[in-house]
Parts: structure tokens; sequence; C-alpha cells
């Protein structure tokens, strides 16, 4: 087997993974410091409850986000050496910083939170879940802007001697539109998750009549934190593609299946390509409907303006960059998209819903008992997203300047990828299992399960159900 | 700031950052692989995990923060070393992760063989993890097969020889002795004195494989023609640190031992670290190939910036984590009602 194959699939793999916990981290944190502080002013027990109740598995879920991003940051260099010779200059800059801000806050203030609860003052410890909160978020910062100069290289010049991307304007690097739009729109996911998880989880706990008065609470912030958070992803969403229109032409009409350039240009309803993904096959578009220039109106808002075709997209950069296959794989981004979009929007209609419904009694609902299926829902729009985004990049590692195929490590055999990649999977499989077995037993046991501390509270407590 | 001096600043701070690694997650690594050995009951095991529990992810990010600096300072030494130390480091990634979610993860579930599983995989991944960091320094010491271009042409195996094993059961005996010492020193009644039996028996070890380790650095390094036979102050009053260890562990001293132990593992660290500079890869093909701080940085423009940013930040993250170790300075008893699970 081919080993950059290899090493994509395992970066795929192991990225994808690390981000399905790292969106509930980035939310949960902020609903756990808003429950703490609550009760911190009103010193009303079930606001204490909730903080510990969705601190503990806001725990459950960030020790694995935290020991699955050390891989993160040992992988450029171990997968892809080439890259971070060309980027190194950059690209580690953010990543330096990203530990040194945001990991040490996180990571220190997480054990005093821990730990700390009567051991320092009340106010510490309110102020260290905050400090986490901010740490986390803060980490989400650094790594976009580090990804945003993949899509958006900014602020560098090629260095003519030994080849390499060198940074020349480290405010042009920290202020890259790209990445402060993904951060807009990676933020608001994280919240949208989060407030699907308390959903569905106080849905679960609503229709068996327990801890109602404390999961209604849940409920009702998790449904407004949930339509503001779901409605600014969507027009974070939007801008992300406007600024993608402009700078990744190739990543934006590869996205809609845009072969040729059109104007007004119509939207996608339902493409189907051939195997090669390169040849429509056969396509349904919004001027079929009667509603024309739908795509140029994603694109640049407005219905009339010029969306260029992945062919003339593709004989440009062949003109530019020489002879090669610019297209990325259609078929990804293309669904990746619609997954992505549609449960975008059917999270904005949700939350609202739910928010409506908060204004009756809701809890006797029949669909009530179907609410706790909704928190798959974030974890494949977050999947998509990143899939999309980075797989829409192929075959560029850093827009326009390096390809995946120059920048893996030469050393690596095929053996060296399989026995790491086998290796991962076990891993990062019983991982998940261990995660997945805890996640639902907390979940399930509910408040009183997480208030007890001691050996023999926490054994009786948790023991109970097993 | 001339480029000069930038990296030779910017090698000593990734130097710093190692170093305060070792210094912190020395004991955190030799608490692990002493949980399942020194703790008989389940609240002795909760109590020994308790004396790191609150800063033992703290710890860890010394590491985080080396390798993001190598990769802003110098992305040469970054991509040679960890595309060439390939499965070492794939196999340090399992030892830290198996170790990391075990800590938060052993005590969520009441039952025995759950807690069982989860505390032999806190000594594993902890045994895993010093060994290979060992085995990889004693490597980097050593000089390890580069090419002109700045490639690795070895393999694993290639790292596994006698000097880098050695390396590697350095770093083990060490980190034990260093975990023993620490506990010793955290933890209270029965628990502690039996920390402190193990803390002499572990020194023998250790100490005996410091000398050996000591002694094949003249035949396995270039020491000889870089320093001289006569090592320096530095290794001198390592050696002498690790000796008065033993002084202290027997009159009870504990808080000595353990200042002691650090006081060695740090000096070793910096007896490294002034071997190598200014390679940071020495290339046992030719030393011609070899990557220095002057082939292998960042621009100017780069280490300056990164040279405020840390200057910024490196005291705003020693004040805080200096205070969280404050905040948990008390010993730990194994007393139920005051443990945290």
């Amino acid at each position: 087997m081919d080993p950059i194959i290899l090493s994509r699939w395992q970066f795929g793999l192991t990225t994808v993974y690390h981000f399905l916990f790292v969106p509930l981290t980035l939310g949960l944190s902020w609903f756990v410091a808003y429950f703490q502080t609550r009760f911190y002013q009103t010193r009303d027990e079930t606001y204490r409850k909730s903080a510990k109740f969705w601190g503990k598995l806001f725990l459950i879920n960030f020790a694995i986000g935290v020991v699955t991003g050390i891989v993160q940051e040992f992988q450029f260099g171990m997968n892809w050496s080439e890259y971070s010779r060309y980027v190194g200059d950059i690209f580690g800059a953010p990543l330096a910083i990203e530990a040194l801000m945001a990991f040490f806050l996180e990571s220190t203030f997480l054990g005093v939170w821990i730990f700390g609860e009567g051991k320092i003052p009340e106010k510490m410890h309110l102020a260290s879940i905050w400090l986490v909160a901010i740490g986390s978020n803060l980490s989400a910062l650094w790594i976009l802007l580090a990804n945003g100069w993949m899509q958006h290289p900014v602020g560098y010049v090629i260095n003519e001697i030994n080849g390499r991307a060198e940074l020349v304007d480290f405010f042009a690097l920290i202020s890259n539109p790209k990445g402060w739009l993904f951060f807009w729109h990676t933020v608001a996911a994280g919240l949208a998750t989060a407030s699907f998880f308390v959903i569905g989880i106080s849905a679960y706990h609503i229709v068996r009549k327990q801890n109602v008065d404390l999961f209604k609470r849940s409920f009702l912030t998790a449904t407004i934190v949930g339509l503001i958070a779901s409605t600014l992803v969507f027009f974070g969403g939007h801008t992300n593609g406007q600024f993608m229109f402009e700078t990744q032409p190739m990543k934006f009409s590869a996205i809609e299946a845009h072969w040729e350039t059109s104007a007004p240009a119509e939207f996608s309803i339902l493409t189907i390509g051939d195997l090669t993904g390169k040849q429509e096959v056969w396509s349904l578009r919004t001027d079929a409907i009667g509603i024309p220039g739908v795509l140029s109106f994603l694109a640049c808002n407005n219905f009339d303006c010029e969306v260029r075709g992945v062919y003339d997209i593709q004989a440009e950069y062949e003109a530019t960059y020489g002879p090669g296959d610019y297209i990325p794989l259609m078929v990804v981004t293309y669904w990746t998209f619609r997954f992505m979009m549609t449960i975008g929007l059917l999270m904005m209609l949700l939350s609202f819903l739910f928010l409506l419904a908060t204004r009756g009694k809701y809890e006797n609902a029949k669909w009530m008992k179907w609410v706790p299926w909704v928190i798959v829902l974030p974890y494949i729009a977050n999947a998509s997203g990143w899939i999309l985004t980075e797989m829409g990049r192929q075959p560029w590692i850093v827009q326009g300047l390096l390809k995946v195929e120059d920048a893996v490590s030469p050393n690596l055999t095929t053996v060296d990828l399989l026995i790491s990649l086998i290796g991962y999977t076990v891993v990062y499989g019983a991982l998940a299992a261990a995660m997945y077995y805890l996640m639902k037993k907390y979940a399930i046991a509910g408040p009183d399960a997480a208030m007890h501390e001691s050996v023999d509270v926490a054994t009786a407590a948790v023991g109970a159900d097993d | 700031m001339s480029y000069e001096f930038l990296q030779t600043l910017w090698f000593i701070l990734i130097a710093v950052l190692w170093i305060g690694f070792f210094f912190l997650e020395g004991f955190d690594f030799g608490v692990g692989m002493l949980l399942p050995f020194l703790g008989k009951k389940d609240e002795e095991r909760r109590a020994i995990i308790n004396t790191i529990g609150p800063t033992w992810d703290g710890n860890e990010v010394w590491l985080l923060t080396a390798g993001g600096a190598m990769f802003a300072a110098f992305p040469h030494w970054y991509a040679t070393m960890f595309s060439g130390f390939y499965l070492a480091l794939f196999l340090l990634l399992v030892g830290l992760i198996i170790r990391g979610i075990s800590f938060e993860y052993r005590s969520k579930d009441s039952n025995p063989k759950w807690r069982h599983t989860f505390d032999w995989m806190i000594a594993v991944g902890s045994f895993l993890a010093a060994l290979l960091l060992g085995t990889a320094f004693a490597n980097l010491a050593r000089g390890v097969p580069i090419d002109a271009n700045m490639m690795y042409t070895g393999n694993l195996f290639t790292l596994l020889n006698p000097f880098g094993l050695l390396g590697g059961l350095t770093m083990v005996t060490v980190f034990l002795l260093y975990g023993a010492t620490f506990l010793t020193l955290k933890l209270e009644g029965d628990l502690r004195e039996r920390a402190r039996g193990l803390s002499k028996k572990l020194y023998v070890v250790a100490a005996v494989v410091v000398v050996l380790l000591a002694v094949f650095t003249y035949i396995a390094t270039d020491i000889t023609s870089k320093v001289g036979v006569n090592p320096g102050f530095v290794p001198l009053a390592s050696v002498l640190a690790i000796v008065l260890v033993i002084f202290f562990i027997n009159r009870k001293m504990e808080g000595w031992a353990f200042v002691m132990t650090a006081i060695h593992i740090v000096l070793t660290q910096v007896a490294f670290f002034t071997l190598m500079f200014p390679r940071v890869m020495i290339s046992s093909t030719n030393p011609a190939f070899s990557l220095t701080i002057y082939n292998a940085s960042s621009s100017q423009y780069t280490l300056t910036v990164m040279s405020i940013v840390a200057l910024i930040f490196v005291p705003i993250v020693l004040a805080y984590q200096g205070w969280s170790y404050y905040q948990f300075r008390k010993r730990i008893s194994t007393d139920k009602k005051s443990l945290v699970y």
C-alpha cells in the first residue's frame, strides 16, 4: 500500500476522532461554568447539582479530547515531515502559542477545579472552571488560525535560498479572516453541540420524571443557547462559504458539483456523477423548480454573479501550477456539505421548536421520548464539516503552495504506517468503548450519582445500577 | 537581537522546557509505575493517584510545549526527529494515551476488575513513556544515522542499541526513585513508610544504572573530544546529588531526598543539552550532516516574535502553575472522607 494513502487515512481518522470530543468540550465548559455561577449567586441546590452532573459528563468527554490531542501535535512531524520543514517557520508559531497560552491554562485549572472543591476559596473554584472554558476556546482559536493559514496563506514569503515559506507578518497570521471565520463557526458549533447534548439527556430524564426541575432548567437553557448558537453557525458558515468562493474557488465549486462556469449559477438539489467523479450524469438544479441564481446568491449575495466551474478552474490551475489533477473528490465534498448544511438547518429548526414547546406542558408530550436521539445530529455535522474543509483543499496541503504528496515523511514504510494505523485504531476503539460506557452510565444515573465523592457512597450510588 | 543570539536563546528555551518536563512529569511517571505495587487497597491507590491528580495534566503540557517550540523554532529538528523516531514516538503516544485516560476513568466504576485494569494501564503507560524518552535522548547524545538531506536513515531497531536501552533503563529507574521519594513526601502513615522502604531499594538499582550510564557515555558519545575527560562541574554535581539522596532517605529527610533526586535529573539534562550544543541532532553517518541550531532553525523574524510571546506568557504560566502546586501542597491521607474520587 502507498505510504501517502496510509498517512492520509491515519491523519483523517485520528483528526475526525479527536474532533468528535472537542466541540462538546468547547461548548459544555460554558454550561458547567454558567450553572456553577448561578449556584454561587442564588445558593439554589438545583444549580449546584446541575454543575456537578454536567461537570461529570464534561470530564468523561474532556479526558479523551486531551489524550488524543497529543497525537495531533506530534503527527505533523511524524507523518508530514516535509510539510513541517516547509511551513514550520509559520505554522509552528500558533501551535507553540496554543500550548503556552491555552493548554497550560485549561489543564492546570481543570486539576484545580476537580480537586479544589472545599479546599480552596469558593470564588477561586468558580474562577477555575471559567478559566478552563476560556483555555479550551483559546486553544481552538490558535489551532484554527494555523488551519486558516493552510486554507488561505497570508503574511509569508517563499525564501528563494532554502525553498520554504517564511513568516514576514505575524499580525497578518493572527488576523487571517479565514482563521477567525473558522473560530466563529467552530465555537458556535461547539455551543450548539453542547446544547443538543444537554437537550437530549435532559429529555431522557424529564420523560422519566427524574429530577424534573433540574432537567427542565437545563433543557430551557440549552434550547435558548442552541437556537442562538445554531443561528450563529449558519451565518458563520455562509460567510465562510463566501470567503471560500473568493479564496478557494475550486473547493467552492466542487462542493456544489458546479462543472461549467455560468452566470447566474444554479444550486444543485441533487447531482449524480459518474464513477470517476469528474463527469455529471444527471442533475436537478434550482432553476428547474423556478428559483434561478441560488448558487450565485450563496457565493456573493446577488442572484446574477458568475460562478466559475471546476473545469475552468482546473484549466487555470494547470496553467499556473503545472499539469495535475486539481479537482477534489467531489462525491465527498458534495455530500459532506449537504449533510452539514441540512443538519445545521434542522438544528436551528429543532431548537426553535423546543423553545416554543417549553412554553407549554412539554414534559408529557409523546414526542419527548424521541428527543434524546437529537444528540447524534451535531456529531455528524461536525465531522462532515471538517472532512469537507480538508478534503476540499486537496490536492493541496497548503492552498496553492504545497501539495499533500510532497508533504509526507519520505522515510516511512508501509509497515511503519500499518503498525501505527492499526495501533491507533485498536487504542481509539477501546477508548471509545470505555467512554461510551461511562457516559451512558453517568448520564442515566442522573445528578445524585455525580454528587457523591467518597469511595463508599460512589461505589454504592454508581454501582447500584450495574 | 542577532540571529545567532536568538538561535542560542531558543535552544536554551527548548532545553528548559524539556528539563521542566522531566523535573515535573518525572515523578508523575514514577508514581504511575509504582501505583500497582505500592497500593494494596483501593483507597491506597486512590491516595497515590491523588498525590499527582491535580497537577499531572499541567505537567504533561510541558512536553506539548517543548514539541510546539521545537516545531516553531527548529522545524528541521522537529521534522527529522519526529519522523525518524516514528515507531518509538508512536509507542510513547500510546503510553501517554492509556495513562492519561486511566487517571480520569479508573475511579468512575466500582468494579474491581475495571479499576485493576486502569491501574495497570497507568503503570504500563508511565513505564513506556519513561523508557522511550530515555532511549530517544540517549540516542540523540550518541548520534543517529542522518543523511545529507537531514533525513533519518535508520529504523526502530537502530534506536534499540545497548546505549539507547541503557538510557531508557536509567530514566525508568531514576523516575521510580523520584516517584518513591515524592510519595514519601506526599503520603501519610503506613503508606508513607512503605514508600520510604521502597525508595531505599530503588535507590540501589538507580545508582548502579546511573553509574553505568556515566561510564558508557564516555564510550558511546563524543564527550571526550567535545568536553574532555573531566566532564566539568554540572555532571559531577549531578552525581553528587544522587549520592546524597540515600543519605537523606536514611535520615528520614524525604524533602531533601526528593530535592536531591530532582537536582540530579535537572543537572543530568543540563549536561545532556550542553553536550549537544550547538547540535540538535548528531549524525552518526557524517558529523557534517548533523542538524545544528544554525541549519535547523526558523527565520530571525519568527524567532523574534516567539521570543516576545515567550517573554510574556512563560512568567504567567509559571505563576499559576506554582500557585496550583501551593494549593495542593498538603499530604494525602487514605482517610475515605477526605479522598477525592
